[in-house]
């Protein structure tokens, strides 16, 4: 048991630690330290920076134009990334559809989209989830009927995150109504210029506009945008889930966001006194503290197996529950600090006013992330779809 | 002993709520919520001819109501709907203070719906800490500054705390005095508020106390209470509908026991809190109201987020939406914990008056 990096692993921490500090702009580590909403040149700006470095694809190899790290070196960036404040990288090419075309492509669709992943010509949205079909995906509706070298697209996705920058679509269609729900699903590539393409913002409860509904019309796909072969998509589909349980505990993200409770517990005061030295209020930090600690540890176990060849399975489930707790207990933390400011409200759905909303902390909308973050528990295969996962492994013998 | 509302506070109770469901639908609201002015002057109006706001208040005062049980009897409608208009702070707070101060042609006006107020105590830094006051009133001008006012832009007085010398007393300032500032913004569960700057205003005296404030904000615990109470009623009820109609895997979720049987802790812990709000209003007028008022409150804190999350979390995606119901009411629910004290300020209070 040794608990410790190595030489290499120190010496790569060091090296993205300087990156970050030589690299990241200042003004957009500032607004993601207070939770304001990035915008798409943001995203395409430090897309740019890390591909300029050639980091911008950690988990590709090398023949792809990735970097290639183990599962140590990933942890390293995103830990580091998480405390410098960087944004998070856009994952729909660069997480999901790139390792799906890496293993299941064709050399022509390779050849072709994963170069412009890397270079930003392509903005992918991810078109899993149906109104009747969230956390039972393998229900899903929409239909693509073959009609010569084209299929023809009719349906409707939701939850499309950041859909409105995006120009291309990678969706899960129905080819076989015939067949059993899960075998007559296929993978295709959707260019969201055809006609018949629709998106509609949804307004989340915090105000913010980062997920949308896509309706197809009549759409017309041409064949060769379909990924493998036809009505095997569900096992691809259940490929790239996979991997966007990269990161899934988020304990950088847990470690940045405490760090910021603390400082503005330091800065409040409750009856004269720092907030942070008030018995409930430590009692209440300190809980959260002990159990980040611990799945921090639970973590580096999961990834040091995941480096030597594991595939981890049951143990992102265990992540994926544990991770979102702890993040939505910090958030929770950080509106109660705030106190009676955590009530004001910036929005884009309001004109006008934000200019003036009072921040005395530096805090940013803590009581927006408190509301956001509960999407944490739910997308991505609910909490409860993940216990279920996790009861039928170690119960029944079933597999993740 | 008996449970029962009487006569006149279920005929209100009914009048209100079929008002309610009528009038303020979510598409009503979310307009609101969106709108310059953060309330509606219709539904203000509205209200007032209802008698809603006249039941805040006693008989000596001009009302009808103004004990403990018919605030929350008002207050969990109003709770219900998610309405957002300014009752508690502008009619409640700022009439009853008026009322205390023998005001009695302004809190007609008050009743009648013309007259709209906002009390101006809390200050930058203070966070619910009530007698934390650096407002200064000096030769009959006060010089200070006053955090997050709510109902600040829409009201035509502003009663504020301020210090003369040692001790803390209540002024009234009106909305076109000289060296008053608004600095207006929404709210995040609907509503409006403002920062307030008094630069040498004008004030006059209402001889009320520190004393007379805390009697309004115990008002204020019950009605907040019972609003967060309305509020968990219907996240509760939506989800409860939710749980039996959304179909997954072939049957609606609410089949599933893991769901069944949160939505089951959800119903039980939602008695606790009717039980407390009942304490909070039926102990208003009792030697040992506080401490009453406390546990209320901060059972309220505890079991409104318990509530709003289950609510969220059992929906899934679709609670997340702005323009379904559970979204706005999941917000008035937690953002209730940010007034007149959170979850843990009413457990220290509650300790502290449990040792004295």
């Amino acid at each position: 048991m040794d608990m410790s990096f190595t030489d290499d692993e120190l010496a790569f921490q060091n090296e993205v630690r300087e990156f970050l500090r030589d690299e990241l702009p200042s003004e957009m580590a500032d607004k993601v330290a207070k939770g304001i909403e990035l915008g798409k040149d943001d995203m395409e700006r430090w897309h740019a920076i890390l591909n300029a470095r050639g980091w911008l694809a950690p988990n590709w190899p090398k023949s792809f134009g990735g970097a290639e790290w183990n599962a140590v070196q990933r942890h390293i960036f995103d830990t580091e990334a998480a405390a410098a404040n960087a944004p998070r990288i856009v994952p729909f090419g660069l997480s999901m559809l790139g390792p799906v075309l890496q293993k299941f492509g064709s050399k022509e669709q390779q050849d072709h989209w994963l170069p412009r992943i890397l270079d930003g010509s392509d903005w992918w949205c991810q078109g899993y989830s149906e109104p009747g079909a969230g956390s039972d995906l393998a229900s899903l509706k929409t239909r693509a009927v073959r009609d010569g070298d084209h299929y023809v697209v009719n349906g409707q996705k939701t939850w499309t995150t950041l859909g409105q920058h995006a120009n291309m679509i990678f969706c899960l269609v129905r080819t076989d109504p015939d067949a059993k729900q899960q075998e007559g699903i296929s993978f295709l590539l959707i260019d969201m210029n055809t006609p018949g393409v629709e998106v509609r913002p949804i307004i989340l409860l915090d105000g913010s506009d980062e997920v949308n509904e896509v309706w197809f019309t009549d759409v017309r796909v041409p064949v060769e945008n379909l990924v493998g072969d036809e009505n095997e998509g569900w096992t691809y589909a259940k490929y790239l889930l996979t991997h966007e349980r990269a990161n899934i505990a988020g304990v950088g993200f847990s470690q940045a966001g405490l760090a910021a409770v603390k400082r503005m517990a330091r800065a409040e005061n409750h009856n004269g006194r720092p907030l942070i030295e008030n018995p409930h209020f430590a009692a209440r930090v300190a809980q959260v503290d002990i159990d980040l600690r611990a799945m921090a540890t639970s973590n580096l176990r999961i990834i040091s197996k995941a480096a030597a060849g594991g595939a981890p399975g049951l143990e992102a489930s265990m992540l994926k529950v544990k991770g979102s707790i702890i993040r939505q207990e910090i958030n929770d933390l950080a509106r109660r600090v705030a106190g009676p400011y955590a009530m004001p409200f910036a929005s884009e759905a309001l004109e006008g006013a934000n200019d003036t909303i009072p921040d005395p902390l530096g805090a940013g909308p803590v009581a927006a992330q408190y509301f956001n973050n509960r999407k944490l528990s739910i997308f991505g295969g609910s909490n409860e779809i993940q216990r279920g996962i996790i009861a039928k492994v170690t119960m029944s013998g079933g597999r993740a | 002993m008996n449970f029962e509302l009487t006569e006149e506070r279920q005929m209100l109770q009914d009048t209100l709520r079929r008002y309610l469901r009528e009038k303020y639908t979510t598409a009503v609201r979310n307009d609101i919520l969106t709108s310059d002015a953060g309330l509606s002057a219709d539904i203000w109006s509205e209200l007032a001819e209802l008698g809603v706001l006249g039941a805040l208040f006693t008989e000596e005062m001009g009302g009808f109501g103004g004990a403990g049980f018919d605030l929350a009897v008002v207050f969990e409608e109003l709770g219900r709907a998610g309405v957002v208009e300014p009752v508690l702070d502008s009619a409640l707070m700022g009439g009853r203070l008026l009322a205390s101060a023998g005001k009695s042609d302004m809190v007609e006006e008050v009743i009648a719906g013309s007259l709209h107020l906002a009390v101006a105590h809390g200050e930058p830094g203070g966070r619910y800490d009530m007698d934390h006051v650096h407002t200064k009133a000096d030769g009959g001008v006060l010089i200070g500054r006053k955090a997050v006012v709510m109902n600040a832009e829409a009201a035509d007085h502003l009663i504020v705390s301020a210090r003369d010398g040692d001790a803390i007393a209540l002024y009234l300032v009106a909305k076109d005095a000289k060296g008053l500032d608004i600095q207006g913004y929404p709210l995040l569960a609907g509503g409006r508020a403002g920062e307030v700057t008094l630069d040498k205003t004008p004030c006059e005296p209402l001889n009320l106390s520190l004393t007379d404030l805390q009697a309004a904000t115990s008002l204020a615990l019950v009605a907040i209470s019972a609003e967060a109470l309305g509020a968990m009623e219907s996240a509760t009820h939506l989800t409860k509908d939710y749980l039996m109609t959304r179909t997954q895997f072939g049957r609606p979720i609410g089949t599933f026991q893991t769901l069944a049987h949160r939505m089951a802790d959800l119903l039980i812990e939602l008695e606790q809190a009717r039980s407390a709000v009942i304490n909070a209003a039926g102990y208003l007028e009792a030697s040992d109201a506080d401490l009453h008022l406390s546990a209320t409150k901060n059972l309220i804190g505890r079991i409104g987020r318990l509530v709003a999350e289950e609510s969220i979390q059992m929906h899934g995606g679709i609670a997340m939406t702005q323009e379904y119901e559970l979204a706005h009411i999941a917000k008035r629910i937690v953002m209730a914990d940010h007034r007149f004290g959170d979850t843990d300020y009413h457990l220290e209070r509650f300790i502290a008056l449990s040792a004295a």
